[in-house]
């Protein structure tokens, strides 16, 4: 084979290349300083310098999430690489491909608390698919091969790379491709057939079945087999916050997001059922409030590619450990071949739940104090810009309402940070989507919150023409922290009040700020403004828009089940819970 | 009532990866009954013999994330009735004159070893399971006990199957 002599960085940047991978979001320091040289000259490699470590990992998520491919982010030694964490802790809990570069400080240094020396492998041990020290040159490109390996096949996640000072500098014979040296990574990948079998009976002597989709379908890209599946049964479906837009909204088998905040039909289908059938899905918390009384009568399917999410909630009576496309096309095969005998037939449960939707149709309540009510808003961008867009959103009230009132119709145009629930997610997670689709509209939907943690990644957008949206949800609070106070806590706002409403001091004014990095901003507190901000915001390509849409701070994000308990007490608003049918 | 489990990894030999499984017990707040690491007849591939007091699904689930660290090779449970499992022990006990003739005494009915002497204390070597340990202590107790160590148990299969066969792909 032949071998060049390259130095660890120049082997970092080349293997990358080979890898196929396209941009880094990055910020420089002293122990990654090798390997910012070479960069430089790379005609493959797009770096983007960003103005917060935690802001490149956000926007290799929002790449990843955006594209399915890997997002790649590099930071220094030290607080470079602490500063990554957050980002790294959320694509551990989200499974985000991703690659986290680190510098280190010399071999020969480590463990001397060396200056910006930080433990970064044993600190991301719980929160990386798998994390390596590297400190001789001639391991990089093995290494690196692996690491992406590893944060792509299976379950995606993040692998961090941390790589001594001196083992960017080490000279040695650089070859490609190295020998992948991974004899514990065996992930499973294709079911087990009696187990298929065994599904298709299961799904074939219910009566009450529901498809429970997660975000497992959308990084195995088997939205499409979702949909025949769904189609061929004729069975209900809902889809996680991970999921939104695995399945298309407009389709009239969809019930929408089940949960915390799913609609009335999803979480209560869920309750009734006699059979889940789990797709990438994991039972989170917010999905199944109190375990123990969730879906009491229902049997389980569960689809997962990693076999430590099955059972690990809930008893599965058929497990099936597989890539969900994988799975689902041999579930169509089986379950045609056995329909040829018995036909499923779920009339009865179509009533109930048609039942449901026309009683609980998702909506919200005009705000008291006049201001814009944010679910409007937050409807009117996703009407106006279309499924083809792609929305990130922050985390809390917006973020709700953004899986509610926004329609999805395609995988990959929703991000958000699910697991972990990141506020400052959206800004970064947006630029990242930008950059791996450019030809997309993409909006950051965040609230007033969210983005003070954030923003200043504006400037990278300003600088390096990524021209995103951003759309304030601006209600001068904790929204979300807020709600719970006035629901939970006699309405006492303890430390919510964020002063950045036209009514308050407005620190900061967030079109100023927005001006400040080079946006477009502009602030929009009347209904019969919003549509025209909205197409302002889709027509400005030269630079990036903010817009401050100030909304009353009272809206709820309704329906509710509180935490913790069952999903049985989902209230459609305020004190209101659904009226079941006699048959209680 | 949860009981012990023995649970064998065989494991890269990488850095880090004794932590990589400490943690995943720790996080739990699963208490590790005993551990003991050492290399293999194959170059590179270390065995780790945990013992832990978990009971149905913790355990499976463990199982399960310990199987999903990239660095784990293998693992399987070593059931009582088709494994041998040993633990070692050092014991330093307090002796005089008058005591001595019974401390080695028990020694003997233990089949242990003497391995060091000196005018107030022995120091005994001795191995076995975990009850006969425990047992022989109970019966040094009243002499005196200055100083124990004990390894973490380690444990095979019965047979002539090897762990490691098939492991390396």
């Amino acid at each position: 084979m032949a071998t060049e002599t390259l130095t660890g960085a120049q082997a970092l940047i080349r293997s990358l290349e080979l890898l196929g991978v396209d941009t880094v979001f990055g910020l420089p320091g002293g122990a990654i300083l090798p390997t910012y040289d070479p960069l430089m000259d790379s005609k493959k490699l797009r770096h983007i310098l960003v103005r917060h470590e935690q802001g490149a990992g956000h926007a290799a998520e929002g790449y990843a999430a955006a594209s399915g491919r890997v997002g790649v982010c590099i930071a220094t030694s030290g607080p470079g690489a602490t500063n990554l964490v957050t980002a790294i802790a959320d694509a551990h809990m989200d499974s985000v491909p991703m690659l986290a570069i680190t510098g280190q400080v010399n071999s020969f240094a480590i463990g001397t608390d060396a200056f910006q020396e930080a433990d970064i492998v044993g600190i991301t041990m719980p929160i990386t698919k798998h994390s390596f020290l590297v400190t001789r040159a001639e391991d990089i490109p093995g290494v690196v091969a692996a690491a992406y390996e590893i944060a792509t096949t299976g379950r995606p996640g993040p692998v961090l790379i941390d790589f001594a000072k001196d083992a960017q500098n080490g000279k040695f014979e650089f070859s490609w491709p190295p020998k992948i040296d991974l004899p514990g990574f065996k992930p499973i990948t294709d079911p087990h057939g009696k187990q298929v079998q065994a599904a298709a009976e299961l799904i074939l002597k219910s009566h009450k079945p529901i498809l429970y989709v997660g975000g497992g379908v959308i990084r195995a890209e088997a939205s499409n087999e979702l949909l025949a599946l769904a189609e061929l049964l004729h069975a209900p479906v809902t889809t996680t916050l991970m999921a939104r837009g695995a399945f298309p909204d407009s389709h009239p088998q969809h019930l929408g997001m089940p949960g915390m905040h799913g609609t009335v039909p999803a979480v209560t289908a869920l309750q009734k059922s006699d059979l889940l059938i789990t797709l990438g899905a994991r039972f989170d918390d917010r999905v199944t409030g109190d375990i123990k009384s969730f879906a009491k009568g229902a049997k389980v399917i569960h689809v997962d590619i990693d076999p430590a999410e099955i059972g690990k909630i809930r008893h599965a009576d058929v497990p099936i450990v597989g890539d969900a496309k994988v799975v689902i096309l041999m579930l169509i095969a089986e379950l045609k071949a056995q329909m040829k005998n018995s036909k499923p037939d779920y009339e009865d449960w179509w009533v109930f739940l048609n039942g449901l939707k026309e009683r609980y149709p998702l909506g919200y309540s005009e705000t008291e104090d006049g201001k814009l009510s944010p679910q409007y808003v937050i409807q009117r961008i996703g009407e106006l810009s279309g499924p083809e867009a792609i929305f990130a959103a922050g985390v809390g009230q917006h973020q709700m309402w953004s899986a509610q009132f926004i329609k999805y119709e395609r995988p990959n145009s929703w991000l958000n940070s699910g697991g972990l629930g990141t506020m400052g997610y959206a800004v970064p997670a947006a630029m990242g989507a930008k950059v791996a689709q450019p030809d997309r509209l993409v909006w950051a939907i965040d609230g007033d919150g969210c983005f003070q943690m954030t923003n200043q990644e504006l400037a990278t957008c300003t600088i390096n023409n990524i021209p995103i949206k951003v759309a304030i949800i601006n209600n001068s609070s904790l929204g979300m922290v807020r709600q719970w106070q006035t629901l939970f806590y006699n309405s006492r706002y303890s430390n919510t009040d964020l002063n950045t409403g036209t009514d308050t001091i407005m620190v900061p004014d967030f079109v100023k700020l927005g001006e400040a990095y080079g946006c477009l901003a502009i602030r929009v507190e009347k209904i019969e403004d919003v549509d025209a901000a909205i197409k302002l915001a889709m027509e400005t390509n030269d630079r990036p828009v903010v817009i401050d849409f100030i909304v009353g701070r009272d809206a709820m994000v309704w329906p509710m089940v509180p935490s913790g308990i069952s999903n049985d007490a989902v209230q459609y608003a305020r004190d209101a819970a659904p009226i079941w049918d006699g048959d209680e | 009532m949860t009981t012990q489990h023995v649970l064998s990894l065989l494991v890269e030999n990488k850095p880090g990866i004794l932590t990589r499984v400490a943690a995943l017990f720790a996080r739990r707040g699963y208490n590790i009954e005993s551990l003991a690491v050492g290399t293999t007849e194959i170059e590179g591939v270390s065995r780790i013999t945990v013992v832990v007091s978990l009971d149905g699904l913790p355990l499976e689930q463990v199982t399960k994330q310990l199987n999903k660290l990239i660095n784990v090779l293998k693992i399987v449970e070593l059931e009582e009735e088709t494994s041998v499992a040993r633990d070692h022990m050092l014991v330093k006990v307090r002796t005089d004159s008058s005591t001595r003739s019974q401390v080695l005494e028990a020694v003997t009915l233990f089949r242990a070893r003497v391995i060091d002497v000196v005018s107030d204390a022995v120091v005994i070597e001795v191995t076995g399971n975990t009850a006969k340990c425990q047992a022989f202590l109970k019966v040094l107790e009243p002499f005196g006990i200055k100083e124990l160590v004990q390894s973490g148990a380690i444990a095979v299969s019965r047979g002539s199957k090897s762990m490691s066969e098939k492991v390396l792909r």
